[in-house]
């Protein structure tokens, strides 16, 4: 119970924290556009099931794209990363995945590499489609790759300074416990 | 049939994404249906009440720059007042008679109505600002939107209470606008770069520019009152292909800082466009 409050509770200041804050930040630059609240889908635990995990990021990201009026946009590049989330984390996890006594992933349940190489596949990918659709609707390829890349640079800023401020505590499960 | 629902157990991660994949871009090209029937009655009651509590903080900081733009309009208003024209008792006494222009209605074409502005972007490609007033306040689609320093954009979406605004920083944004000392009728346009600057394209050579002029929406417009500033012109090119200028502008409303706004009806829209449709009923 108190695990489903957790989530919630990061649920609502993700949302908030990038709708009210990221967004209103005044761009460097055009291609810049910083991102965070996808470290929320990174930071679900290991043992939700895959369809519950894509169920979730789509109504996550339904509720982002209420606030931004982008229907759909956030949606499908949550649902893509929830997808593909899995897989990472079984190459990236020497152990199958929830078998490790975390909960969820971080850089104390995986290593520091693995977790660092699963942030940054994912944001990649979420970027990546991000990008492709606006860019289906605004063309420019110059503009789309600029994009990716410095959007990219500056939400894995973002997330490296989010996990050296906020020290997520969880707790290794043992059987004493 | 074995064999289907084989099929489906195993795949049925993939089959769930293609499902809200389809679904989510579906919603995304079909933006515009779509926002008038989900968006505008319910989210946006939702999150226009949060945006509202939000933007009751935000707006405690910027008060005292607020103040000082209204405080110029109410100086601008004040001059225009018939009281500030007073001639000397003599014959040639003008009197400035503004009876009958508010006594019968019919011969007013726009009537503004303040409202507060709780939600604002412009980092996007597709700018939306967001106001606390809506269709039972007397908000429709397609009215004009202006602030104290000039015009922000169109109304796109209504729901009771609120309504969302297609800012001018939007990649379909298409207003005539015109020089207001040269004379020459162009297009803005946004390409989605700065928030401070817009586009002022389609501007004949032969018009006079010179940078620093202000452009003020056209008497040709439906929507906009004649003379609302759009901006003012930065920069000077010429597209030599179609013999035009293209002029960058840059903005009369500072975007970043928008809190207050007009929704400008027209009240003689509707003769207008039933005129329209009894011209174009013979062509057809």
């Amino acid at each position: 119970m108190t695990d489903l409050l957790k989530h919630i509770f990061r649920c609502c200041v993700f949302i908030f924290v990038q709708v009210f804050l990221l967004n209103e930040v005044p761009p460097l630059h055009r291609y810049v556009s910083p991102h965070l609240y996808y470290l929320f889908l990174l930071w679900l635990p290991f043992r939700l099931s895959r369809i519950s995990l894509l169920l979730i990021a789509f109504f996550y990201g339904l509720t982002l794209d209420a606030f931004m009026h982008t229907p759909g946009l956030h949606a499908a590049a949550c649902t893509l990363m929830a997808y593909v989330r899995p897989f990472f984390i079984s190459i990236l996890l020497p152990k199958e995945a929830g078998e490790t006594g975390y909960p969820e992933p971080s850089y104390k349940s995986m290593g520091i590499i693995p977790y660092g190489t699963y942030i940054m596949l994912l944001t990649v990918v979420h970027h990546l489609y991000l990008t492709l659709l606006e860019w289906l609707q605004l063309g420019g390829f110059l503009l789309f790759l600029g994009k990716i890349l410095a959007s990219t640079g500056v939400s894995l800023l973002l997330v490296l300074i989010t996990e050296l401020v906020f020290s997520r505590k969880s707790n290794y499960r043992t059987n004493m416990s | 049939m074995r064999n289907i629902l084989l099929f489906i157990s195993r795949y049925s991660h993939l089959i769930v994404l293609l499902f809200l994949q389809g679904l989510s871009l579906h919603l995304l090209f079909r933006y515009n249906r779509f926002h008038e029937a989900v968006f505008s009655n319910v989210l946006n009651e939702i999150t226009g009440s949060v945006r509202e509590g939000y933007s009751g903080i935000e707006a405690f900081f910027s008060l005292r720059r607020e103040n000082d733009l209204l405080r110029e309009e109410n100086a601008r208003l004040r001059n225009q007042l018939k009281e500030d024209y007073a001639w000397p008792d003599s014959s040639s006494r003008q009197v400035n008679d503004t009876l009958r222009i508010d006594t019968l209605v019919q011969y007013r074409k726009f009537v503004y109505m303040p409202s507060r502005v709780i939600g604002n972007t412009v980092n996007a490609e597709r700018n939306h600002i967001m106001l606390h007033r809506g269709a039972k306040q007397g908000v429709q689609v397609g009215m004009a939107v202006t602030s104290p320093s000039g015009v922000l954009g169109t109304v796109i979406g209504v729901s009771d209470n609120m309504c969302v605004v297609m800012s001018l920083l939007h990649a379909q944004t298409r207003i005539v606008a015109v020089l207001k000392r040269g004379g020459g009728y162009g297009e803005v346009s946004w390409d989605g770069a700065d928030p401070r600057y817009v586009q002022l394209t389609k501007i004949p050579r032969t018009t006079l520019v010179r940078k620093g002029d202000s452009v003020v929406t056209s008497q040709y417009s439906d929507k906009y009152p004649p003379g609302q500033l759009v901006g003012f012109v930065e920069r000077i090119s010429e597209d030599q292909q179609s013999g035009t200028f293209d002029l960058i502008l840059r903005t009369a409303v500072d975007f970043r800082n928008v809190h207050h706004a007009y929704v400008i009806r027209n009240l003689q829209q509707a003769e207008m466009d039933a005129l329209r449709n009894r011209i174009k009923e013979p062509n057809d």
